[in-house]
């Protein structure tokens, strides 16, 4: 079954969609992993993309700031737009789309460089700042938001490497933050963190809500359910339910979204 | 109703199997609790009603049984969709199915009271109010075992004819009690009988809502109500 996102229940009023996507494919080769996907994502809501392993939610979550344009075969077929714009229109410019649309990985990575450069590389090579003071702002201001400053406004010029697992999360968050994105994707972005780690990256996710429309893929249930106001259910490459998470997960309506939800699945 | 197929986790399926049977049994023991209390009234046995009263603790155990388990199943299961649906409706039923031996415990109290007295005809209403009652919370379990939203919606509207039942001897004890202020004492401690059996009838249907919510996660609409008592002055 595809879900008609048109018939989705919106949450609040006239809330217009960051991104949308109609009737999405994707192949790696012959093989179809997305299969005529349709679906909003606004800045109100966190949505979160669940699913089973091989489903097919990373590999959507990639076509929204085309990352699959890096992978040998991989074919996206259907209309993505930001704002009402094709990104993958040939006037696209993906440089400045993936910094409109950033993205934090399963495994922190921050550059081999300073905390400060980590943060500074960005808006310097996308020339957001004019003057070093500009540049301090910059960071200053997505370290502060990325919940990172009191604890590394004191050693900004030690490696960003040297951080623990979830100071570097949140160093990459920082990273992100700091080219003034609208879009924030995240690929299971607790995964390799610790649970107090995973609350601070949660309670994170909660502060930017509103300001940047966030997209996370997690295998974690009880995150989903947590973090996001939004949940869409994928399994085998096909949209199977998309509804608030409130309902997704106290009554969902697919069989196949209450098994997976519930533990019976396959 | 379908069966729902099994989690991956085994133990999962094991918890909320004996949280099932806990609750199973919470209702088998309410049954026979109502009806032994309305046999011990009726047959003045005051040894039979002593023995309601002291089964009552069995339920107040189950009860504390039902919501240990449903707790453990929360803090390591962190149940969602139905599971978490069937978990906190079992908490919810096994605190009714406790309410409703409360019932039938103060019913075995007032047995004792009832024997010292003459007996009164309009009780002969009261097993047939208990049968029915009994018989709703029958059904309702049932209707929980085999997670039936059809069959929980079913006895809903029963409830109305336990209300009738009430009614009835409502505006008749009243009249006898006129006629005869002597017999104030065990008619009072009757209708006390009588309204707990409305009581109980009242609380089964919450429990079928309850099962109804469970297995399909919406709430029924609103149900009948018959009981007027509360509006009847003098009787006609």
């Amino acid at each position: 079954m595809n879900v008609n996102p048109a018939q989705q229940p919106a949450i609040g009023h006239n809330v217009i969609p960051k991104m949308t996507a109609r009737d999405v494919n994707v192949f790696y080769g012959q093989k179809q992993a997305i299969k005529n996907v349709s679906i909003d994502v606004t800045s109100e809501n966190v949505t979160a993309f669940i699913g089973p392993s091989g489903c097919g939610k990373s590999t959507f979550l990639r076509c929204l700031n085309r990352m699959n344009d890096t992978v040998d075969g991989a074919r996206v077929e259907g209309r993505i737009s930001l704002d009402a714009q094709d990104i993958y229109a040939p006037t696209m410019d993906v440089v400045q789309l993936r910094a409109r649309v950033g993205m934090v990985f399963q495994k922190p990575n921050p550059f081999p460089k300073s905390i400060y450069e980590n943060v500074a590389y960005g808006p310097r090579i996308h020339g957001l700042a004019r003057a070093k003071a500009d540049l301090d702002n910059i960071v200053e201001s997505a370290l502060r938001r990325a919940g990172l400053w009191d604890e590394a406004k004191d050693r900004l010029n030690e490696s960003g490497t040297a951080m623990s697992g979830g100071q570097q999360q949140r160093l990459c968050i920082a990273r992100a933050i700091a080219v003034d994105p609208e879009v924030i994707l995240m690929d299971e972005p607790c995964s390799a963190l610790d649970p107090i780690a995973t609350a601070r990256i949660e309670e994170l996710i909660d502060e930017l809500r509103g300001r940047y429309a966030i997209v996370i893929v997690t295998h974690n249930m009880q995150q989903a359910a947590r973090v996001s106001q939004k949940t869409a259910f994928f399994h085998l490459g096909t949209l199977v339910e998309y509804d608030d998470t409130s309902a997704i997960f106290t009554n969902p309506r697919e069989t196949r979204t209450k098994d997976y939800i519930t533990g019976r699945y396959g | 109703m379908a069966e729902l197929s099994a989690h991956t986790v085994k133990s999962f399926d094991e918890d909320i199997a004996q949280l099932r049977a806990v609750i199973t049994r919470m209702g088998g023991l309410c049954e026979s609790q109502i009806a032994d209390a309305v046999d011990a009234l009726m047959n003045r046995n005051v040894e039979a009603a002593a023995v309601v009263v002291e089964n009552d603790k069995r339920l107040d155990g189950l009860e504390a049984e039902a919501e240990e388990l449903a707790l453990r199943i929360i803090a390591l299961r962190a149940p969602l969709a139905n599971d978490l649906r069937e978990v906190v409706a079992a908490l919810k039923i096994a605190n009714v199915l406790e309410r409703i031996g409360d019932y039938a415990k103060n019913i075995a109290k007032r047995a004792s009271v009832v024997a010292q007295s003459q007996p009164i005809s309009q009780a002969v209403i009261v097993p047939e109010m208990a049968r029915a009652v009994v018989g709703i919370i029958r059904d309702t379990l049932d209707a929980y075992v085999e997670r039936d939203a059809a069959k929980a919606l079913a006895i809903l509207s029963r409830d109305q004819q336990v209300d009738e039942f009430y009614n009835s001897l409502f505006r008749s004890l009243l009249t006898f009690m006129m006629e005869n202020p002597h017999y104030i004492t065990p008619s009072t401690h009757l209708l006390f009988v009588a309204k707990n059996l409305e009581r109980i009838g009242d609380h089964a249907t919450s429990v079928a809502e309850m099962i109804h919510f469970s297995a399909t996660g919406l709430r029924p609409a609103e149900r009948p109500k018959n009981d007027f008592s509360s509006t009847i002055y003098a009787p006609q």
